[in-house]
């Protein structure tokens, strides 16, 4: 599984590193292993993981972390290009959704 | 309550200081297999639902663990299969029939309403502990600092998986670093297929059928037999492509090259393209001529590849930033190779 990895550099996952805490909250929550814990502190140490759910920036209790949150989901962005709207994962009146 | 007594999974109740909780079997019945099945086929898949609440396995006390769910009936049958023989509270909320992951993302399994369902079902006096137990990817929804505020429950966040369960609640509510990565293993792959296939179908019976009513155009106008010759022809492969597609992009996805999934689908409509190429290469009129085996080599990747884009969603791993990227990138090429390809393939009918 460790092979399937998606693009380089694009992930807007950032950290403020001054006013983490080292809780390690956000370790608990990352699907994708992105940070590491140091002695004092947490650190982004695989941002090409991220897929940007944003568990990590909701569960900080120090608001260190911030992502644009977001679902990695083409036929999302394209229903939401069609109705002039943003990406959406499906409307629960249209039935439709890929997940 | 009265209602939730009747469903099939129920074996009976148990008595609380909230009242009577139903209790639910930890295994599954033919009647459930089916309902999955049905549910992967796209069949009733977003009606497959079980009504929010408190639920318990086994002989679940004042002290057992309260797990929440989604009420997706199959994350629900997921985590009542995981408690086999572990005596439970499950707290079910109300999703709209969406797993726990996707809804995290939109919101609806989320922070507010945990809050509402520990309230609802008065669960501060059905246990005595202050805990629930949320799986890890409802985190995109859950708040646990929010939760706690709000409810006086303590969040933790359990495994990615329902099957690691009796595992972590063994290890005292503790899950190892394999428990909370997402992993995308073949059969987690290759069960979304078909869900896929169904989705698509009728956009991809439309192309073929478009292309088959086409196919009689060419030197004398429009002329039957043509369609049952170039015209089958070319549906087939439009559907063969379809198939290889929605197929081999899940299953083959580690082995794709590439790591834009419109780049790992393009390869799968380059090998089909090979093959309708070299099925056809003796049949006069259909890809003997040098615009027709182009046309192959335009049109099937640009199908293949917007098919494979579109699993992105379906995939446990991508970005919206780096979907936004390939997209930019992969639309305008898709929709290129599309309109040249069918102009050469319509060519072709003329020139054969």
């Amino acid at each position: 599984m460790f092979g399937l990895r998606y693009l380089k550099d694009v992930a807007t996952l950032e950290m403020y590193t001054d006013k983490c805490t080292g809780c390690r909250k956000c370790i608990t929550v990352c699907p994708h292993a992105v940070f590491t814990a140091e002695e004092r502190t947490v650190r982004i140490t695989d941002r090409d993981a991220c897929m940007e759910c944003g568990a990590c920036a909701l569960n900080c209790p120090e608001e260190a972390l911030t992502v644009r949150v977001g679902v990695g989901c083409a036929a999302g962005i394209i229903q939401g290009a069609a109705r002039g709207t943003g990406p959406t994962c499906g409307d629960d009146a249209s039935g439709s959704c890929c997940c | 309550m009265a209602v939730r007594n009747t469903e099939s999974y129920v074996t009976g109740a148990v008595n609380t200081a909230a009242g009577s909780v139903p209790v639910v079997a930890t295994s599954l019945s033919r009647g459930d297999r089916i309902g999955s099945w049905k549910a992967r086929w796209g069949m009733g898949r977003m009606s497959y639902t079980i009504p929010p609440g408190l639920y318990a396995t086994g002989a679940a006390t004042a002290e057992s663990p309260v797990l929440v769910t989604a009420n997706y009936k199959m994350s629900f049958d997921r985590i009542r299969v995981a408690l086999a023989g572990v005596d439970a509270w499950i707290l079910v909320l109300d999703t709209k029939g969406i797993n726990v992951w996707c809804a995290a993302g939109k919101g609806t399994f989320g922070t507010d309403e945990l809050i509402h369902q520990i309230s609802e079902t008065h669960l501060s006096e059905v246990v005595s502990h202050r805990t629930v137990l949320v799986p890890q990817l409802g985190a995109v929804g859950v708040s646990a600092a929010a939760v706690r505020k709000g409810s006086g429950f303590r969040v933790a966040f359990g495994p990615v998986r329902a099957e690691d369960l009796p595992e972590f609640l063994g290890a005292g509510q503790k899950a190892t670093p394999e428990m909370r990565r997402v992993r995308f293993p073949m059969w987690e792959r290759v069960v979304l297929a078909p869900v896929e296939l169904v989705m698509g179908a009728k956009y991809a019976a439309l192309i073929a059928a478009a292309l088959v009513i086409l196919s009689g155009l060419g030197p004398g106008f429009y002329a039957m037999d043509r369609i049952f010759h170039v015209g089958l022809a070319t549906g087939g492969f439009v559907i063969l492509a379809f198939l290889a597609s929605s197929i081999l992009t899940p299953a083959l996805l580690p082995w794709l090259p590439g790591r834009a999934f419109a780049l790992k689908g393009t390869w799968i409509g380059i090998g089909v393209a090979t093959l309708a190429w070299w099925v056809t290469r003796d049949a006069p009129g259909l890809t003997v001529t040098l615009p027709g085996t182009i046309s192959w080599f335009l049109l099937l990747p640009a199908l293949s590849s917007f098919i494979a884009m579109n699993f992105t969603g379906a995939s446990t791993y991508t970005s919206l930033s780096g979907v936004y990227k390939e997209m930019r990138l992969a639309v305008p090429l898709q929709i290129a190779g599309a309109v040249v390809g069918l102009g050469l393939w319509v060519t072709a009918r003329f020139v054969a």
